[in-house]
């Protein structure tokens, strides 16, 4: 029963979501509306699990006085001051309110600032690590200083030869790539919701059959 | 040590410093390079510029996150731009979670320089979980995902959402994603409910969404900060997109000179390496 019960309803849900599309009979768009909402509510319900996870997983670091449990601490203590601030402070999440000033100020310019670190990380990348050992590596190097130079006003400076290479490059050998890649991908995606559904495949169950 | 082992060796943190430099100096030097325009970004600016005005709304869905906002937001100012210029209501809302704040800021920012007036230029939805379920239900109803505004104001009771159900009413869709939402807008917007849809992504992402423009699923497409920078300029109304190109040029013209400057190090260590082999033997 604890295996059937799941497996059935996948069953049911996935049939139903995909016969709906077939029917505009109005009982059944109707169920249709019924089923997005109840999905919406489990993804609010997601980030839950995942609060209680990231909660858990660093309660334990600390209580177990791992090495890096300042770390936790800072995680923990952010955490509990943004649902604080957003919960109890006045105006919550309101414009100019603690929280958005908290988020505005802090979060903001954190999170930009790590991912514009890459920027650092790949000059240095691309200078000890972006060799043309081989044609393929060679032909890629070529395209890339082609693309790089393309899409900065400087390549249409230098030539109007370069942003005609870039645009050749994105809209021809990279557009029939991608377009292999996607159907790969989309066959594999089909297959696999196949087996899902009709319950070939029970790996979201967890601890396999 | 020879020049090619001294080169090949150097610390990293210099080229650190040539990048930070590199990024810096043109904010205060601007080079002022024109910046041409696309055929991505002029799709995307004449399906917006095609929507009568104080009609049907635009709907903007602003999925970025921090990390992707230096990015993804100067588009989403453009657009707002361009749309309150020509008279265009817009429907603001959000697929992730911390582009609440970045979402809310970037219209009321626009709305405050432009003088639009919320409820009747513009609505602001806010934060909906979920990417496949309410991209589908707002083809069903608009009112089943949002039955109600960012701060709790029925949409029957805001005036321009009047007549406004679904997809239908709504000639384009645009979202600004660092991440899979452009596609998810495709599968469950486009394809089952023949919506129009443009994005905006990073400039990595970009290439991904050339097989959807050549297809006709994207009207439009903005790439990168090169994207932002297309569309102010053909909104005319440069700002941080544009300013940023100069860096971005000056960047890319810089780890081309370090891939140079490297591969000309590594062939001739290399050649030098098989130089005193051949001796040895």
């Amino acid at each position: 029963m604890r295996r059937q019960l799941p497996l059935t309803l996948c069953f049911i849900a996935g049939v139903f979501m995909a016969v709906q599309y077939f029917i505009p009979h109005w009982r059944v768009q109707d169920v249709y509306d019924r089923f997005l909402t109840w999905l919406q509510i489990i993804f609010a319900f997601a980030f839950l699990l995942g609060t209680v996870s990231l909660v858990k997983v660093h309660y334990h670091k600390i209580r177990n006085r791992a090495a890096d449990r300042g770390f936790s601490w800072v995680v923990l203590a952010g955490l509990g001051s943004m649902i604080g601030l957003g919960f109890f402070a006045p105006g919550h999440n309101d414009p100019g309110s603690p929280f958005d000033m908290m988020f505005q100020n802090v979060q903001v310019p954190i999170e930009a600032t790590m991912f514009s670190l890459l920027a650092f990380y790949i000059a240095s990348a691309a200078f000890r690590a972006f060799r043309a050992r081989t044609l393929e590596a060679t032909l890629l190097l070529i395209a890339a200083c082609i693309v790089m130079l393309g899409r900065v006003p400087i390549g249409d400076l230098i030539s109007e030869r370069i942003p005609e290479a870039t645009r050749w490059i994105l809209t021809v050998p990279n557009l029939a790539a991608k377009r292999g890649i996607m159907i790969g991908v989309g066959l594999g995606m089909m297959a696999t919701a196949l087996k899902i559904v009709l319950g070939i495949e029970r790996a979201w169950m967890g601890g396999g059959d | 040590m020879s020049w090619y082992d001294k080169l090949l060796q150097v610390d990293r943190r210099w080229i650190f410093l040539a990048i930070g430099v590199a990024v810096v100096v043109p904010f205060f030097v601007p080079l002022g390079l024109p910046v041409i325009v696309t055929e991505p970004v002029q799709g995307l600016y004449d399906a917006v510029e095609s929507i009568p005005p104080n009609d049907k709304p635009l709907l903007l869905s602003i999925d970025y996150a921090p990390a992707t906002l230096p990015e993804l937001e100067p588009m989403a100012l453009a657009i707002l731009r361009h749309a309150f210029r020509n008279d265009v209501n817009v429907i603001v809302m959000t697929l992730h979670p911390a582009g609440y704040g970045l979402a809310e800021r970037a219209v009321r920012g626009v709305a405050e320089e432009m003088e639009q007036v919320e409820g009747e230029d513009y609505v602001f939805m806010g934060f909906t979980p979920g990417v496949s379920a309410p991209i589908l239900g707002l083809g069903v109803a608009i009112r089943n995902v949002f039955p109600e505004d960012a701060y709790g104001t029925p949409l029957d009771e805001i005036p321009m959402m009047e007549g406004i159900r679904n997809y239908d009413d709504i000639p384009l869709a645009i979202t600004l994603a660092g991440w899979s939402a452009a596609e998810a807008w495709i599968y469950f917007a486009r394809e089952p409910y023949g919506q129009q849809v443009g994005a905006g992504v990073t400039a990595v992402m970009a290439t991904d969404y050339y097989p959807y423009l050549d297809a006709g699923q994207l009207q439009g497409l903005l790439g990168g900060m090169r994207g932002a920078a297309e569309y102010e300029v053909l909104i005319e109304r440069e700002a941080k997109g544009v300013k940023g190109m100069d860096s971005q040029s000056v960047i890319h013209l810089l780890i081309i000179v370090l891939i140079v400057l490297g591969n000309v190090a590594y062939f001739a260590q290399r050649s030098a390496r098989r130089k005193m082999a051949l001796e040895d033997a």
